[in-house]
């Protein structure tokens, strides 16, 4: 083995354990109850007497499952918000050469670099203004705001790797341009479409900052565990933790495929 | 069926102007060929025809309907695409039949001309087949396909045949040939392949820096090229051309005088195809430094100059060469053409083989 593969395989180990060692041990402490938790040194195998008990006290707590269904809603709609914006956004980067496009895929970027702690005192006040406030829609407008831009970005580069020569060839075989778009371009993009949209859930789903700040009884699932679990004994918090991980970890699990060229295309 | 006319149009993209008034009418029927290099014009023409692309200004029509600001949808038209473009989410089945299905064909009709341009095309087999799963040649074979489909009125091909290897792309000009013969289709046919739009055309439209050089026969364009561009882009190897002084309406060439065109002073570019040329001897011809000699099977090409300039020659298997040795050529009866060296414009185009004749006489004399 040379080298270079070892410092290759090493680099893959690190990234794994990195990703994987805290995810497992928070498994741990939702299965294994207060003594796991508790317990020092840590075991990293599994104790005998696994159960599902403490799971099912964190769903039992007043208010999850409402919460988780108020998450539902915004990363929902801001799965739906994402789509309906950034696909048009995206296609129009990508087919139309028009004068600062490059401009404006780096000021969509650049979204992304702005602070939303800076952002939410105006925008709590905004929101309270028109009736949005402490709403799941008023959530999820925010969530649509961080998941865009990488909806216009990725349906940018899935129309890109479209030949425009399909799209004309639609045109000349009969098709209007929307028809074009919608008998050829749309089935062609669609499974990369549905990972921008699983991304754009994901994104709303895991987003705890806004979520607290914007909202105070109708909480999302992350910001109400921050606000109850602070004091809850850890093993309900790992509990709590795990369940909110499940989600995401299947999600982008089913779409990581699409991931990658998504990645790809950040170099561009 | 359809006739095209091309009436002045202009493109230009900024400052660049890619086509510049060109006028070109398409009889009905007609195979014709739009013939340059790389970066000429001739695809951005075709798109202008098929409507992907807007004219700068001037006027398209087909059928004697001016299309020039209708959508490709409403002209009538089929086109084959360089890359194919062939719908990889449909079966061939439905990429023959699509443009039937948009006009809103029933069933019965899909069917039947679907099988009749699968027939023709050879790709019955392949009908429930994806296109991911067809060879390169196979998915040209359902672009044409596709193209007859819907008995277009116009077809435009635009290099249909430059991403297949060199065996296939003889094997499927030969079969496209007789199979546009049989449609009747009037057909424009770019291609940068000047034996391909020999070989296929009933005309050659030869483009050059967004203008048209010449149009006409295969022949014709062959033998008696408008510019020195045209006789230097059709054919291989490309035509000579000798540049040589005029002297008292005269132009010679070693033992060889020729008549210049009329009103001709000073220099005059003489252009002669390789296989034009024929060994003779001394007094009869105009000496010949052969530098290298390549036998090609069917003839052999020498390379070598005259008057210090460059000549290619090409003469039957069996001639007898020797290089760097000094041999005499003369030109065929009445296979010359008279350039002006400034213009590069054939001068005199008629006077030709006039001219040619006037030289071989005043040489055996």
């Amino acid at each position: 083995m040379t080298l270079r593969r070892a410092v290759f395989i090493t680099g893959i180990v690190v990234l794994c354990a990195w990703t994987l060692v805290p995810i497992y041990l928070i498994a741990l402490g939702a299965v294994g109850g207060r003594t796991v938790v508790n317990s020092w040194p840590k075991l990293f195998l599994p104790p005998a007497d696994l159960s599902l008990a403490t799971i099912r006290d964190f769903l039992d707590i007043a208010g999850v499952w409402s919460s988780a269904l108020y998450s539902v809603e915004a990363a929902v709609l801001c799965m739906a918000f994402s789509i309906l914006l950034g696909v048009p956004a995206g296609y129009a980067l990508a087919r139309f050469a028009f004068t600062g496009a490059t401009a404006y895929r780096l000021l969509v970027l650049l979204t992304r670099a702005f602070p939303v702690a800076i952002l939410a005192l105006p925008l709590t006040v905004g929101f309270i203004r028109l009736g949005l406030y402490d709403t799941p829609l008023g959530v999820s407008l925010m969530h649509t705001a961080l998941a865009l831009p990488f909806a216009v970005l990725v349906s940018a580069s899935l129309f890109q790797a479209i030949p425009r020569e399909l799209e004309e060839a639609a045109w000349v075989f009969g098709c209007s341009p929307v028809g074009g778009f919608l008998r050829v371009v749309l089935p062609l993009a669609l499974p990369g479409i549905a990972a921008t949209a699983i991304f754009a859930f994901v994104i709303s789903w895991n987003e705890v900052f806004a979520a607290s700040v914007l909202t105070v009884r109708h909480k999302t699932l992350t910001a109400y565990l921050l606000s109850v679990l602070s004091e809850s004994p850890p093993h309900v918090q790992f509990a709590g933790g795990f369940v909110l991980i499940i989600p995401s970890v299947l999600f982008i699990f089913l779409v990581r495929k699409r991931l990658f060229s998504m990645w790809g295309i950040a170099n561009r | 069926m359809a006739d095209i006319v091309i009436d002045n149009v202009t493109k230009s993209f900024g400052s660049f102007v890619a086509l510049e008034r060109v006028d070109l009418r398409v009889a009905d029927g007609e195979f014709l060929a739009l013939l340059g290099p790389s970066g000429c014009g001739k695809t951005t023409l075709l798109r202008i025809i098929a409507g992907l692309e807007t004219q700068s200004s001037g006027r398209v029509q087909i059928g004697g309907r001016d299309v020039s600001g209708l959508p490709p949808r409403k002209r009538g038209l089929a086109m084959v695409f360089q890359n194919y473009a062939v719908f990889p989410h449909m079966t061939v089945r439905q990429n023959v039949g699509f443009g039937l299905r948009m006009a809103g064909a029933d069933a019965v009709r899909i069917e039947r001309q679907v099988a009749r341009a699968a027939a023709l095309l050879h790709i019955e087999p392949n009908l429930d087949r994806y296109p991911a799963q067809l060879s390169g040649g196979q998915r040209q074979r359902v672009a044409v396909a596709r193209a007859l489909a819907i008995e277009p009125a116009v077809l435009l091909m635009d290099e249909p045949l430059s991403n297949l290897d060199a065996l296939l792309r003889l094997e499927m000009r030969a079969e496209l040939k007789s199979v546009l013969r049989e449609a009747g289709t009037t057909t424009i046919y770019v291609t940068h392949d000047q034996t391909e739009a020999m070989g296929l055309a009933d005309r050659i439209a030869v483009l050059h820096a967004g203008r048209i050089q010449q149009v006409g026969p295969p022949a014709d364009v062959y033998t008696s090229p408008a510019t020195t561009f045209v006789g230097g882009f059709v054919g291989s190897p490309p035509m000579n051309f000798l540049t040589l002084p005029v002297e008292n309406e005269r132009v010679r060439l070693g033992a060889l005088t020729f008549a210049s065109p009329a009103g001709c002073e000073g220099r005059i570019v003489l252009g002669v195809r390789p296989e034009d040329l024929e060994p003779t001897v001394a007094v009869e011809g105009f000496p010949f430094t052969l530098r290298v000699a390549e036998p090609l099977g069917s003839h052999i090409m020498l390379t070598g100059e005259t008057v210090g300039q460059q000549l290619r020659v090409v003469v039957p298997p069996e001639t007898p060469v020797r290089v760097g040795a000094a041999m005499h050529l003369r030109p065929r009866h009445g296979r010359i053409v008279w350039m002006d060296p400034t213009s590069g414009a054939a001068v005199g185009r008629d006077l030709s083989k006039a001219a040619g004749k006037l030289g071989t006489e005043a040489a055996s004399n």
